[in-house]
């Protein structure tokens, strides 16, 4: 990689800074600090702008850059994350965005509190939200110092240091002075360039092999170096049966968690009724499997340019696939049209990164100030002086969760990235999606279950991680000297995702006291008419 | 919505004018000036009839109201045409996701089966996973517009109007 790619990377990455820092400036200069305003936009945008920021919130690095590397590494089997991830989008859309928009004011724990006592369920729900976002956030900043720093040369470890302190620090720009207006509107201007980037990189490739996806398939399974088993599953999770049992746990996780996500969850908040919620999901699905259909091609259309050998010698995570085949198809290193695709696709991957973390970090800012501080604290004052003093809470709170992500992306630099991602959804799967479901379609449940949900399912995720080979006992652990790798599998999704669901019907028939009819009977109503919603 | 906006609203009666739905309610909106007679008044024999004095503070008229809603016929046949499209639904693309995940780790000499040119069993598959979440996703959104969205919007109406709850 020159310094030319470099250089006109770096004045792309600049532009898009300074145009999202004036969408911020421009949204903040009209703001009135309220909590609505801050949380959800004011809620008035249209089913197809929140369907943009959907599909911005939902395809990060992991999935441009990373599925598609996965791809033209592994063939078939990186095909199976995408589509876990698609597929998730039918349990959102079926069970969980009209009802949420309905029931819910800004956060999770808003619609499970709604007939439940607020307390108990604010602090089990708030502190799940917080968990999974940091996560997520971890996850994503360790892949941009890894992957920025990668494609603008300096592989050093000041580099990447850097790079997650300058990304941490401009999120939390975002968050604290825009709030979900500039957050949403930095999304759409985010998912608009990925969707232009990819398809015009799909669109090269097909040109590459005359349109005819048949040569392109069987070019990838030549030059992969596996044949036909370049086609078919098995090349990354056939070895033997605990990868076997760890996939079918990342599946179920992958598909479950999506709904659990409360920087996705958020979203709905920000249209004004539940049919514009449903639009919004329509529209993001729409995008998003167009998207995933395009890293098909592309991640088959690098093995078959490249080859995946060259693919693995740049990283060994395939993580630069998609760049090193924007350099070929513009034309090859030194050429103009090279050195333009590399530095659009460096600049699109950057841009994806930033918009994805400040999304979470602005949920993760709502669940600390909306729900464990707002629990925590005696009312005083007026209804609207409380509200600001939550919304500057949340500010603040965005900027210690930035710094608290900051931190710990440091410390965990050398993780894997896609292990993260998939533990934030199994975390997610397990603490946050049972006690959604239960509260919206069981009548019994009641405020011990809706507890017992959460933390029985958050606990047992985070031990399990804690216990498995990802933490200890192997060279690619995060402590390679030690093992007290007791649970065999990376992904703790089949353990963990029924344990949360079983102990939510446990706490609820152990409970002393019976569910609440009449909020029982004003939450279903709420949640399928709208009547009463924010 | 806050309660406590719904229940200043109720007791003054007053319903704003800038509400956005305002066109919507426009028919029949002279009459509501108070819950009870709105209540009497909504829908003949099938809703509730008149709301119980308040026993405590919790069993107030707002909840015997969402209680009455929740028991109406009206109600219960949205509920029942979302359930019937939905639990199905669910049910049919896990058990058609989870066929397919345990499929590509457990049988994978059945998945790479070829059938035309370069593509397999495997390919097909995948690509049927698109097809379908894409299939259901248009069905999804067919079935709540024609079948349940003017019949929740009318639900929520009566409903805003006995609560006294149209402010935004």
């Amino acid at each position: 990689m020159t310094y030319d790619h470099q250089a006109l990377a770096w004045v792309l990455f600049s532009v898009f800074i300074a145009v999202t820092l004036a969408i911020t400036t421009w949204v903040s200069r009209r703001r009135h600090g309220s909590a609505e305003e801050f949380y959800a936009g004011g809620r008035l945008f249209s089913p197809m702008e929140n369907g943009f920021a959907i599909a911005g919130d939902y395809m990060s690095a992991a999935s441009f850059l990373g599925i598609s590397g996965l791809i033209a590494l592994f063939g078939y089997d990186g095909l199976l994350y995408s589509v876990g991830f698609l597929v998730a989008w039918l349990v959102v859309l079926f069970l969980v965005a009209e009802l949420v928009r309905n029931c819910g004011r800004f956060t999770l724990a808003d619609v499970v509190a709604a007939r439940m006592r607020e307390r108990p369920v604010r602090m089990a729900a708030g502190a799940a939200s917080v968990t999974v976002s940091v996560l997520y956030l971890v996850a994503q900043m360790v892949g941009a110092g890894s992957l920025v720093a990668l494609l603008l040369g300096g592989t050093g470890q000041q580099a990447r240091t850097w790079m997650v302190i300058g990304v941490g620090a401009l999120m939390v720009v975002y968050v604290a002075f825009g709030g979900m207006r500039a957050t949403t509107w930095i999304q759409i201007v985010k998912a608009v360039l990925l969707m232009g980037g990819a398809i015009a990189l799909t669109v090269l490739v097909l040109l590459r092999f005359h349109g005819d996806f048949n040569v392109l398939l069987n070019t990838a399974a030549e030059r992969s170096g596996h044949g036909r088993d370049f086609l078919a599953p098995g090349l990354k999770y056939g070895e033997d049966w605990i990868s076997r049992l760890d996939f079918i746990s990342l599946g179920i996780a992958l598909v479950l968690g999506t709904a659990g996500l409360p920087h996705i969850l958020s979203r709905f908040y920000t249209v004004p009724t539940a049919r514009s919620a449903r639009r919004s999901v329509v529209w993001s699905i729409g995008l998003i499997g167009g998207f995933y259909l395009m890293t098909i091609v592309l991640g088959f259309g690098a093995a078959a340019v490249l080859g995946s050998d060259a693919v693995r010698t740049s990283n060994t995570a395939g993580n630069t696939a998609v760049p090193l085949l924007a350099l070929d198809l513009g034309g090859g290193a030194g050429s103009t049209g090279g050195t333009v695709l590399f530095a659009v696709v460096a600049a699109v991957a950057f841009a994806t990164i930033l918009a994805v973390v400040a999304g979470i970090t602005l949920a993760s800012s709502a669940s600390v100030a909306h729900d464990l501080y707002a629990s925590l604290r005696r009312p005083r004052g007026t209804a609207q002086d409380a509200q600001r003093a939550e919304v500057t809470v949340a500010r603040i709170a965005a900027v210690a969760v930035g710094a608290v992500a900051i931190g710990l992306a440091l410390l965990a630099q050398d993780l894997n990235v896609a292990f993260l991602v998939g533990l934030a959804f199994a975390v997610a799967a397990s603490a946050n999606l049972p006690v959604l479901l239960y509260t919206l379609f069981w009548r019994r449940f009641t405020t011990r279950g809706a507890v017992w949900s959460v933390y029985g399912g958050l606990l047992p995720s985070i031990t399990l991680v804690a216990l498995s080979p990802v933490v200890s006992g192997s060279r690619e652990s995060l402590f390679p000297g030690m093992d007290f790798a007791f649970f065999p599998l990376d992904n703790p999704g089949v353990v963990s995702i029924p344990l949360g669901f079983l102990m939510g019907w446990l706490g609820t028939v152990l409970s002393p006291e019976a569910a609440d009819e009449a909020r029982h009977a004003e939450t279903e109503v709420r949640a399928l008419t709208g009547a009463g919603a924010a | 919505m806050d309660k406590q906006d719904g229940r200043s609203a109720f007791e003054s009666g007053g319903v704003r004018l800038d509400d956005p739905w305002y066109d919507a309610l426009a028919s029949g909106w002279g009459e509501l000036d108070g819950a009870a007679e709105a209540a009497a008044e909504w829908g003949g024999g099938q809703t509730p009839r008149a709301v119980p004095a308040p026993e405590d503070e919790r069993s107030s008229p707002h909840d015997e109201i969402y209680l009455a809603v929740q028991r109406s016929a009206a109600f219960q046949e949205v509920r029942r045409r979302y359930r019937r499209f939905v639990l199905p639904g669910t049910a049919v693309f896990l058990a058609w996701y989870l066929a397919y995940v345990i499929a590509a780790t457990a049988a994978p000499g059945l998945m790479s089966h070829r059938v035309a040119g370069a593509l397999n069993v495997a390919m097909l598959v995948g690509l049927g996973q698109f097809a379908t979440t894409f299939l259901l996703t248009w069905a999804y959104a067919r079935h709540a517009r024609l079948r349940r969205d003017s019949a929740a919007l009318d639900i929520r109406w009566e409903t805003q109007e006995l609560t006294g709850g149209n402010v935004r």
